[in-house]
């Protein structure tokens, strides 16, 4: 399995131009003379003359259009070792672990249930400390909540163990702690690589780094097995230490694993006790999405020139519970204020899901959207750009969909509140 | 009001300890009150402001270091009468002494910042702290609405200016995030004039810091888009092609409802309905 090339690869078949070259070889004519169907060109008729099909000349060609082959067939010999670029799907090299000997461990943020960029970046890491030390090493994820990621394997877990009980739900760092501590005294691990985010993984691992006493390495950026450079006094100065057993790590701290996939092959875990919380999750509070600043918000409601009726929108974003952003031409037409728009010469957004309605997706709208994970588009041309960068577009009319949509939500939200009075009940 | 007074009277005076620590400007490098330790001494004034009015709560703002430092009157400048300082060797770990400091006084709430403007940073203080004293933490607190009957609701500040609330038993240590309410303005008669209660403790100098070399941060390299192309052809068409994520789904012919149908279920799935 060489050729795991997505483009098609010319593969030449030397015995078969031999033949082709040579009119004396038996098997010259099966060669030279098949056409399309694979029916014969030529064939000689009753009279001995010899007699053509033009029918069977030629093939046709990716636009449909008939070609003839001038080469004689030599050219068909080749394209027989042709192969269809739409089969193929490259299989990255399997990275097998059997019984590894010890576990670095990866405690990873999952965003939404998903891996993140930095997630990423600490399992790349995890791996260069793994191959630093003797022995063969696994890299184990512990995941808590219910996960969504399907590439567990190409981001290079090769151990996963994932607590997804109702325990882990929310706001638990002291249940998801003592999960952390039954890990450290069935693994040992000789590495705890934390990602130094805002997303939890900085609560979690000062809390494990406090319970088994270890000094960790914050804000680390550079590290191997021996030293370990992290950011100090609130990034402004470049500590180097030797590297410690517990790590939380920056942003782009290691290179990512794109090459090997990895087996990601479940592990179990005794039962962990459940602790007595003294923090109770009373859940997330309603804040006003418009107060939430433009690069920061979640969830985006966009309107473009597409958008005709005004109040619609805005009522719409405060029913969906987004941050309202907007098109240049929005804006310039006076519809929204300069604060609200999305773009080169407005906001970059880093929205995790963005819903564009009526919105082209000129080039200087979408370098603003470049970081959106998941893209929505309402639009009446199902041609435009957006629909192109769109994980799910609708083509049709703005304020139907729209309207369409509001009495959806709407639905759920009384749905909810009964079913949150039934329970309160 | 009748019962409320009477829980003041037997003793639910907040005691609140807000921990600060010398911060450092990060353009300029001049020495400052930190940033989100002046919010955790402007939130810790607050709550004396809101809570009882027979003003039984008392609020002590700590520092362990050296109290001859210029940084601690810009926090004196809020308005404290006194700051009380455990004075110790500038490379000693400050862990120990606060936490016998607090061990021994027994405040309700302990208040710091989540990082601190100079040397380590890691943010380890308020979890060694909680893990010495047996205290729960709450991490990146932005406001503390109500303390009641010995449980205080909190709000936390998440990513995307989102916001928790949870519930906490006292005592418990919060740090606080930038999100939390701008301290008050720093005056420098009130800073002058306050006075310095110091107490000398005795530490032990941090052993592992001693073997650190530190050095101004280096910019860090940005990480580079590498192609890894095995043919020109795929060269070229990664230097052209615009990146697009593909395999999106286009709805044309359904009616109106299912399309919408099929964006709520895109919005329940990536949960932002709330
Ligand atoms: C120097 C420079 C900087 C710029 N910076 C920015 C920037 O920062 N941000 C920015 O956004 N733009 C910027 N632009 C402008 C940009 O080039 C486009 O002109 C602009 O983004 C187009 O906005 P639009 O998509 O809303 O409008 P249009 O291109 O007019 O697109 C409207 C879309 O709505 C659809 N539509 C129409 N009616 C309906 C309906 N009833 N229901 C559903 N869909 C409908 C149409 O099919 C069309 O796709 C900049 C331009 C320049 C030259």
């Amino acid at each position: 399995m060489t050729d795991q090339n997505s483009f098609d690869v010319l593969r030449r078949d030397p015995r078969a131009e031999r033949i082709i070259r040579n009119r004396l070889h038996p098997l010259h004519d099966t060669y030279i003379n098949t056409g399309a169907g694979g029916e014969l060109t030529e064939v000689r008729g009753p009279s001995g003359l010899l007699r053509k099909n033009p029918h069977n000349v030629g093939f046709i060609g990716p636009n449909g259009i008939k070609r003839i082959d001038r080469l004689k067939g030599n050219a068909a010999a080749s394209g027989k070792g042709r192969r269809s670029s739409a089969a193929q799907e490259t299989l990255l090299p399997l990275h097998q672990v059997e019984n590894p000997d010890f576990y670095v461990v990866v405690v990873p943020d999952m965003v939404g249930g998903r891996l993140t960029g930095q997630d990423k970046d600490v399992i790349g890491q995890a791996h260069k400390l793994a191959v630093g030390i003797e022995g063969n090493g696994a890299v184990l994820a512990v995941c808590f909540g219910q996960s969504k990621e399907e590439h567990f394997d190409t981001a290079g877990v090769d151990r996963l163990l994932l607590l997804d009980d109702d325990s882990y739900e929310g706001y638990c760092p002291e249940q998801r702690l003592a999960a952390l501590v039954q890990v450290e005294s069935a693994y040992k691990p000789p590495f705890w690589l934390f990602p130094d985010s805002v997303n939890g993984g900085s609560d979690l691992g000062s809390r494990l780094a406090a319970r088994i006493g270890e000094r960790p390495a914050a804000q680390a950026w550079q590290v191997d097995n021996q030293t370990s450079i992290c950011r100090g006094a609130a990034g402004t100065i470049d500590i180097t230490r030797t590297t410690p057993r517990l790590l939380l790590l920056a942003e782009e701290c290691a290179d990512q694993i794109d090459e090997t996939r990895h087996e990601a092959l479940p592990v179990e875990l005794g039962a962990v006790p459940t602790v007595i919380a003294k923090l109770q999750d009373q859940g997330q509070v309603a804040v006003d999405p418009n107060a939430i600043s433009l690069a920061e918000a979640e969830f985006i409601l966009a309107a473009g020139n597409g958008i005709h009726n005004w109040d619609q929108f805005h009522t719409a974003a405060s029913i969906l519970g987004a941050t309202e952003g907007a098109s240049r031409v929005a804006v310039d037409d006076g519809f929204m204020p300069r604060v609200r728009q999305v773009g080169a010469t407005g906001t970059w957004v880093t929205a995790r899901v963005y819903l564009a309605v009526g919105i082209s997706g000129a080039i200087q709208h979408m370098q603003g959207i470049g970081q959106c994970d998941k893209v929505i588009a309402i639009n009446t041309d199902a041609g435009c750009d957006m629909v192109k960068r769109a994980a799910l577009s609708t083509i049709g009319d703005s304020q139907e969909i729209l309207n369409e949509l509001m009495t959806l939500v709407q639905q759920f939200r009384t749905q909810q509140s009964e079913g949150g009075d039934q329970d309160a009940a | 009001m009748q019962p409320k007074q009477s829980i003041a009277a037997t003793g639910n005076n907040l005691k609140i300890v807000s921990l600060i620590s010398v911060g450092k400007h990060p353009q300029s490098g001049r020495v400052r009150r930190a940033d989100q330790d002046s919010r955790a001494v402007e939130l810790g004034m607050k709550l004396l402001d809101s809570g009882n009015p027979t003003g039984g709560d008392s609020l002590v703002v700590l520092h362990a270091g050296d109290p001859k430092e210029p940084g601690l009157r810009g926090y004196a400048g809020m308005g404290l009468n006194s700051v009380q300082v455990l004075e110790l060797d500038p490379a000693a770990d400050a862990v120990a002494p606060l936490g016998e400091y607090l061990q021994q006084f027994a405040p309700d709430i302990v208040l710091t910042g989540v990082r601190a403007e100079g040397g380590e940073s890691s943010g380890m203080v308020p979890y060694q702290l909680a893990e010495k004293l047996g205290w729960p933490i709450v991490p990146r607190v932005a406001d503390i609405i109500s303390v009641e009957a010995g449980v205080a609701e909190v709000l936390q500040a998440l990513p995307r200016g989102q916001r928790r609330s949870l519930k906490i038993r006292l005592p418990f240590i919060a740090s606080i995030d930038s999100a939390a309410q701008d301290a008050r303005q720093s005056a420098y008669g009130p800073a002058s004039r306050a006075m310095m209660d110091i107490e000398i403790v005795d530490s032990s100098t941090d052993q592992l810091r001693e073997n650190w070399s530190e050095a101004p941060a280096k910019k860090r390299p940005k990480r580079l888009k590498v192609i890894k192309a095995k043919t020109a052809a795929e060269r070229f068409k990664a230097a052209t092609a615009k990146s697009q994520s593909e395999g999106g789904k286009v709805m044309q012919n359904e009616s109106a409802a299912e399309q919408a149908q099929a964006i709520f279920d895109l919005l329940l799935e990536e949960g932002v309905l709330r």
